[in-house]
């Protein structure tokens, strides 16, 4: 047997041992998920028995260094691993920004210190992190941003606004584009790291179409943080952030419900076998499902091996959050009067209408599909023009 | 297994791909095409296919071939569709290879030398409507003496009058729209009651209208088994439309390549027309298009080389999405070129036409996506 085999009948044995039953089965909605922190409150004993074991072993980020809190697998046992937990169709035993987005920029711009205290809380599922980006005035021209950090000697003293900072009201932490230098625009940025709970921040749910609120009004009134709480260098910021909005985009392009290859027509047929035209458009949506997933799992193979583009995630981006709200609108045409229901039992509280409008915000965050073109086209596609 | 290429597909690759520039770019394909020659395909270029041992590729090693699967063919014909290169290569050396490999020695000692030589040409008779639709096949092979006696017709059999034997699909038992009881045959081009008429396609390619009038064969005609061909001929459809995937994704590349230098050296308002977010825009989409089918062929083809359950649904759906991949590049190739694109000298328009014949070739888009809808369970 080849290593990669030996690790995975020992990765599969290890998750049949550990992995309880009642995590085995798909969460019931975002509050069923286990997101991490110091205020967070588990769903139930299997959630934090689940939490706790994947800890031990650092399995919630196995492919980070062990110092830092993982398990150190190279990323052809990371993808082996990932497949015998879907096999066996195991939860994710924690969701964090702090994994997807603020380690991987930490592993790459963060200090020693850093990399040991930040990354060890994230993989312990200590610390829930939020991300400050935009602002009111800047969007897709994200560089444009105002929020101000004044050097005080020891430390800066930070005003401003963010928005669509996610879950701003329950995390602990937040990374934040801060400008440091007034004169010169991209490189008069820095990333600094503070605590929620700093005096001075406040936040403010935002209600949006969905009827849901995961995003926030972020304010800074003379908020103070300590000058070692910066990551890369000073001014240097627009490296950092750049970097992890590929991490970001990587990471909105795989949303797709069940994340897989799966097709939701066969539970459809019902109302696809009287609707030929319904069926015909879920037929073409299929076959670029099945493309995007290969896709995807070719990007994620070159993006390993360092074949892929740096610039290629803005199309991964594009493709699969075009796709996700192409998903939703079937969903929505399929499941007719029913899926108008916004609150009742049956329609598990509009669960169907709420993500559908949830998935429109899918290619504005994080760079709109506009945005992601632009960025292709210049950058892969090497088009001329400013 | 990883989707990427290993070195030695790589090395195979970078061959072809020299091969093809060099020896039967499209100016080759003009030539033959503007000669009117009645195959459609140089025969020096198909032995020159034999030198580099493309046409023994998928035919097993201890026959002379060179025992690769569907990745490297698939390789090849990426590249012949980049060049527009005319050849037997998708029908003889991919679909009718697979479908010999399933029969007996002595067939396959018949055939593969030839094959291997290249000096062998195979048709592939299955079509009878103006759409594929394999399990309606009408033709009739009754019993008679040693063997079978075949009856109906066959169209779209590209290369036909050019091929030295036809593989025939016929019904020998059940009903049209059964996939049980067809029969597939090696049908000698010489045998008596078998007539062709060839005409020439709108991407230059050669086809034939097959009369088959009381055809005698012998029971060693015989391709697999007796009333259970479906299971020779969903081989050999599969390999010819993953092989016709991987060509159109040839064909869109090279379309999509050739507009976006035209994008960057053509001025209009005193600049260069691809700065132009407006187009800008569409260049980036179709690249995604054209990578995503890119894509979903590399999956379907090592699916089938693993022989992996699956591999019928991604085959299906990679022949959809190179198709409307492809299809897209050559719409948008010739829009954005202008009215240069509508001229003959232009070559982009001879990619608008192949990709004509590639999308219809075993099965278009909306079948192909048809059948994922099917496998799916809906």
């Amino acid at each position: 047997m080849s290593d990669l085999e030996t690790f995975r009948a020992e990765a599969r044995a290890w998750l049949e041992e550990n992995c309880p039953a009642e995590m085995r089965t798909p969460a019931k909605g975002d509050e069923d998920v286990c997101w991490g922190g110091r205020n967070f409150v588990f769903q139930s004993d299997a959630q934090k028995l689940w939490l706790e074991r994947c800890v031990a072993k650092g399995y919630t980020v196995p492919d980070w260094p062990k110092a830092y809190g993982g398990a150190g697998l190279s990323p052809q046992e990371t993808k082996v691993l990932r497949q015998e937990m879907a096999k066996l169709g195991c939860r994710s035993p924690l969701n964090s920004f702090g994994i997807w987005m603020l380690g991987p920029a930490l592993l790459k711009f963060g200090t020693e210190e850093q990399k040991v205290h930040y990354m060890g809380q994230i993989a312990r599922g200590e610390i829930r992190w939020c991300q400050g980006y935009s602002e009111p005035g800047s969007g897709s021209d994200l560089v444009s941003m105002q929020t101000f950090g004044e050097d005080k000697g020891d430390h800066w003293v930070v005003n401003g606004q963010k928005i669509w900072t996610s879950y701003a009201d329950k995390a602990d932490w937040i990374f934040c584009l801060v400008r440091t230098d007034k004169t010169n625009k991209y490189q008069g940025i820095s990333f600094l790291l503070f605590d929620m709970e700093t005096p001075g921040v406040t936040t403010k749910p935002i209600k949006l179409i969905s009827g849901n609120s995961p995003f926030c009004e972020t304010f800074f009134d003379n908020v103070v943080v300590p000058k070692h709480q910066i990551v890369g260098e000073l001014n240097r910021g627009w490296d950092v952030a750049k970097y992890l909005l590929g991490h970001e985009r990587e990471m909105i392009s795989g949303m797709g419900g069940d994340g897989g290859v799966t097709s939701i027509g066969a539970a459809m047929k019902a109302v696809l076998s009287e609707e030929p035209v319904l069926r015909a458009q879920m037929a073409l949506f299929d076959v670029e499902n099945l493309t995007f997933r290969a896709h995807g799992e070719r990007f994620m193979d070159e993006w390993k091996t360092g074949k892929a583009h740096p610039a290629y995630s803005n199309l991964m981006k594009y493709v699969g959050t075009e796709l996700n709200k192409k998903r939703n609108e079937l969903v929505m045409s399929i499941g007719g009067t029913q899926a108008l229901e916004w609150e009742s039992e049956r329609s598990n509280g509009g669960s169907k209408a709420r993500n559908w409008l949830r998935t429109k915000a899918n290619s504005i965050e994080g760079g709109t599909s506009e945005v992601m073109l632009n960025v292709v086209s210049k950058r892969i596609l090497e088009m001329p023009g400013a | 297994m990883a989707m990427t290429l290993n070195d030695d597909q790589n090395m195979l690759r970078e061959s072809a791909r020299d091969f093809m520039a060099s020896e039967a770019p499209v100016t080759h394909f003009r030539k033959f095409r503007d000669m009117g020659c009645k195959d459609g395909f140089s025969h020096g270029l198909w032995k020159q296919f034999a030198e580099m041992g493309f046409t023994g590729i998928l035919i097993p090693e201890a026959e002379g071939g060179m025992g690769m699967g569907q990745i490297e063919a698939g390789i090849v014909l990426e590249e012949i569709g980049r060049n527009l290169s005319p050849s037997p290569f998708l029908t003889t050396s991919v679909a009718a290879v697979e479908a010999l490999k399933l029969a007996d020695k002595a067939m396959r000692d018949r055939w593969f030398p030839g094959i291997l030589a290249g000096e062998t040409v195979i048709g592939i008779a299955i079509e009878e409507g103006v759409k594929h639709r394999p399990e309606k096949i009408a033709c009739v092979a009754e019993r008679s003496g040693n063997g079978f006696k075949l009856t109906g017709h066959k169209q779209f059999v590209v290369q036909g009058t050019s091929s030295d034997m036809l593989i025939v699909a016929a019904r020998t038992a059940g009903a049209v729209g059964e996939t049980d009881g067809l029969t597939l045959f090696a049908v000698d081009k010489d045998a008596a009651g078998l007539s062709m008429e060839a005409a020439r396609l709108v991407d230059s390619a050669m086809a034939a209208h097959v009369k088959l009038e009381g055809v005698q064969v012998n029971a060693d005609a015989v391709i697999g088994d007796v009333d259970g061909g479906w299971a020779v001929l969903s081989k050999m459809l599969d390999a010819g439309r993953v092989g016709a995937a991987a060509e159109m994704v040839g064909v869109g590349t090279g379309a999509m390549d050739m507009t976006f230098d035209y994008l960057k050296t053509r001025k209009q308002f005193d600049r260069v027309i691809g700065e132009f977010q407006a187009l800008q825009h569409r260049a980036a989409h179709l690249y995604g298009e054209m990578e995503g089918a890119r894509s979903i062929v590399l999956k379907a083809q090592s699916l089938m080389d693993e022989g992996h359950a699956k591999a019928e649904l991604y085959v299906a759906a990679a022949k959809a999405k190179a198709g409307l991949a492809c299809n897209l590049a050559v719409r948008e190739g010739v829009q954005m070129h202008g009215g240069i694109g509508m001229t003959d000298e232009y070559d982009i328009g001879l990619y608008m036409k192949r990709d004509r014949g590639l999308n219809e070739f075993f099965g278009d888009a909306y079948y192909h996506a048809d059948r994922v809808a099917t496998m799916n369970g809906y």
